[in-house]
């Protein structure tokens, strides 16, 4: 029997065949479509633009699918390579999304009772948030915290703070997240030896610390040091948490604040994921097996106002890092090629005019990270454009995770907008869109040329002034803001304040701390540091026993910085 | 060129620790395009060295953006170091994360006016405009 005998090939040959005709039948009738679609009139109010600028068509059909790849090579199932619809098999039948507030003011007493409270209403994780002078390694005494204490976030200085801050809280049964970066490993390691201190394990060690300091330069501008000892401590602390704390993510690769610098959907993307391309060579570099590291790399984004583009930022996400470990990282495991996501509501979203509105923006932005598969969730305060949220606003926001969760029938099924036309195209461009963003960073010489050139700045900055431009030339419309703004007159909303005796308290006990402590065996501690920053010796041993030596923030700062230097920006606008 | 038509100069300031750039790029970039000389200090500034910068720049304007709830700090620190350094005539402004109350409060110190989250760019470029004409009619 020849080939052109085999009925099955024939029966397959006339099915394409009236697959070809039925498109040809539907471009046809599409091109009527449009023209009839052109002679209706249409709202002259409004910009059919995404907030990213993304053209958007009237209408999807299966035209606007991918015409190469199948369903399984670009979308497969839940779980399954390149995880486009979940990273996981059961999803929320599983378990939900972890909801997780950002939370953190004033001392570790205070947030530690805020923490309590947020545990008692149905919290499932913790995040903590730290003031700017620990964002950036100053001591609550440092001359340059003056008027910055407690204000933005919590104050730790040392581990004792530390221990204050998870005083009753079991480490190895809440998952906790740290949101720091430049002296990250020092915090890191404080959390690590208050977690000795409850008799904790290295190995049941759960959460996450923030720790990604490439888009510090891009974006969030909480750096130490420069980047090339900066990457070294971040390798330090994938190899030491591979040894020693399996469970713990050393890394979460955050797009949230490129984004709130202004980034659009595809530049949050494409700069978020290259960042962490990024890591996985530096880790490679090391001598480090991809497959021993990449397992716990986790990431974050942000979820913005335009609903579709965003629960297809999530999708494309998860494709993209799964296609680069596979093929270009040869990574073998298959937990390397699945991305996990942590999301937060866009804090630059809400308006400061009419606040109450802002709960009704989160639910929607919330809606998407849930349709996108986040892995957990922070939905921002309503009164967060003003303050830092009070005990009500944070409740409410997390109430709209709980009736997300548990009154809307979302969690039910897995990726339910998936084989939309929309959804699909728009996972399809977005993908495009960041490989085309990953070749101009490698011809500008990678990321950390990208970052001393001011590349990734300049784009983030030029896309952060064309949306300005929009929303005050009217074109975008901001509910209260450029329109509807009758209530907008006056802003009357409780907030919560710091007051400035917590500066005072904060101080106190840190020079209590420096007086109760063996100043031998910080000196000792701190010149062991030293002396192994410059070697090339792996630093987080080093770093714990200074925090166990009570050594405070600063002074473990200062002492690596002897040997690494600081980061100067580069300054443009 | 008689000192009224010179450009107005305006330096856009962060100071503190506090690393959220994105309002000071935007109404330094607005300035810019209304026909201000910029001057943008990049972030971390400390109050001493942005009113060095001011003085050596001889600027008419000091745009501070503050989002770190450290203005009732920030901005009373730098009028002082102003004031210190002889260059009272310079008009501190700004924006950022700041409840009314306080900017009632740190105008009654002498700040001028201060802008939160929402406002059109084009208004402090107005405001900066009318203090800069009322100054040329004062003889300033």
């Amino acid at each position: 029997m020849t080939e052109r005998e085999n009925p099955a090939l024939s029966e397959l040959e006339g099915r394409l065949a009236e697959k070809d005709r039925e498109i040809g039948r539907l471009k046809a009738e599409l091109r009527a479509w449009e023209k009839a679609w052109g002679r209706i009139p249409k709202r002259d109010d409004a910009l059919f633009t995404s907030i990213s600028g993304r053209e958007v068509k009237p209408v999807y059909t299966p035209l606007d699918l991918a015409e190469d790849g199948g369903y399984l090579e670009d979308l497969g199932l839940p779980g399954e390579y390149p995880f486009t619809r979940a990273p996981y098999t059961t999803m929320y039948r599983t378990r939900l999304w972890t909801m997780r507030q950002f939370a953190g003011f004033a001392t570790a007493e205070e947030t530690n009772q805020r923490y309590k409270y947020l545990l008692a209403h149905g919290q499932t994780g913790l995040s903590v948030a730290f003031d700017f002078p620990t964002l950036m390694g100053y001591d609550s005494d440092h001359p340059r915290s003056l008027g910055e204490v407690g204000v933005c976030g919590v104050a730790i200085s040392s581990l004792a703070d530390m221990e204050t801050l998870f005083d009753g809280i079991p480490l190895d049964q809440v998952s906790v997240s740290m949101t720091i970066n430049g002296p990250a490993v020092i915090l890191f390691a404080f959390y690590v030896a208050a977690a000795e201190r409850q008799g904790v394990s290295h190995q049941a060690l759960r959460g996450t610390v923030q720790n990604d300091i490439l888009k510090e330069y891009q974006a969030q501008h909480a750096w130490v040091y420069p980047p090339e000892p900066a990457l070294r401590l971040i390798v330090d602390m994938f190899e030491w948490c591979s040894q020693h704390a399996p469970k713990y993510n050393p890394i979460s690769i955050s797009g949230y604040h490129i984004r709130e610098a202004g980034a659009t959907a595809g530049q949050e993307l494409a700069f978020t994921l290259g960042n962490g391309f990024e890591y996985v060579e530096r880790g490679r570099a090391r001598g480090l097996d991809v497959d021993r590291f990449a397992p716990r790399l986790s990431f974050f984004f942000d979820v913005h106002n335009d609903f579709f583009e965003e629960v297809a930022k999530f999708r494309a996400a998860r494709r993209i890092w799964a296609r680069h470990l596979r093929e270009k990282y040869q990574a073998r495991d298959p937990e390397s090629w699945r991305l996990r996501t942590h999301a937060q509501t866009a804090g630059v979203s809400l308006t400061a005019q009419q606040p109450e509105s802002n709960i009704v923006r989160v639910a929607y932005q919330g809606l998407a990270a849930v349709l996108g598969g986040t892995q957990s969730l922070h939905t921002n305060s309503m009164d967060e454009t003003l303050a830092l949220p009070t005990e009500k606003a944070v409740r409410i926001a997390l109430r709209t995770q709980q009736i997300l969760a548990y009154e809307t029938g979302v969690p039910n099924t897995t990726d339910p907008l998936g084989g939309s036309y929309y959804v699909e195209a728009l996972t399809d461009q977005l993908e495009a869109e960041a490989e085309e963003i990953f070749k101009q960073v490698e011809e500008i010489g990678g990321v950390v040329s990208g970052i001393e050139a001011g590349w990734f700045q300049k784009g983030i900055a030029d896309s952060a002034f064309r949306q300005q431009v929009e929303v005050e030339s009217g074109q975008r419309k901001v509910v209260g803001v450029n329109d509807f703004t009758e209530g907008s007159e006056s802003i009357e909303i409780d907030t919560l304040r710091i007051s400035p005796e917590i500066e005072e308290k904060q101080r106190a006990r840190l020079a209590r701390l420096r007086a109760e402590r063996d100043e031998a065996r910080v000196g000792d501690a701190l010149a062991a540091l030293r002396a192994a920053a410059e070697t090339g010796d792996n630093l987080v041993d080093p770093i714990l026993d200074c925090a166990r030596a009570w050594c405070t923030l600063y002074e473990i700062r200062e002492a690596m910085e002897r040997v690494f230097g600081s980061y100067k920006e580069p300054v443009f606008f | 060129m008689p000192e009224g038509d010179r450009k107005i100069r305006v330096l856009v300031a962060k100071p503190g620790l506090d690393g959220h750039d994105r309002g000071a790029k935007v109404i330094a970039s607005a300035f810019r395009d209304a026909g201000f000389e910029v001057i943008y200090t990049g972030l971390h500034q400390t109050p001493e060295m942005i009113v060095s910068a001011a003085v050596q720049e001889d600027v008419d304007v000091v745009a501070m953006s503050v989002l770190s709830g450290a203005h009732m700090t920030l901005f009373p620190r730098v009028m002082e170091l102003l004031e210190e350094a002889g260059a009272e005539d310079v008009l501190l402004t700004g924006g950022g994360i700041i409840p009314e109350e306080d900017m009632r409060a740190l105008q009654e110190r002498g700040v001028g006016r201060l802008f939160g989250p929402g406002t059109a760019t084009r208004e402090a470029v107005a405001y900066i405009k009318e203090w800069a004409a009322g100054r040329r009619e004062r003889g300033g």
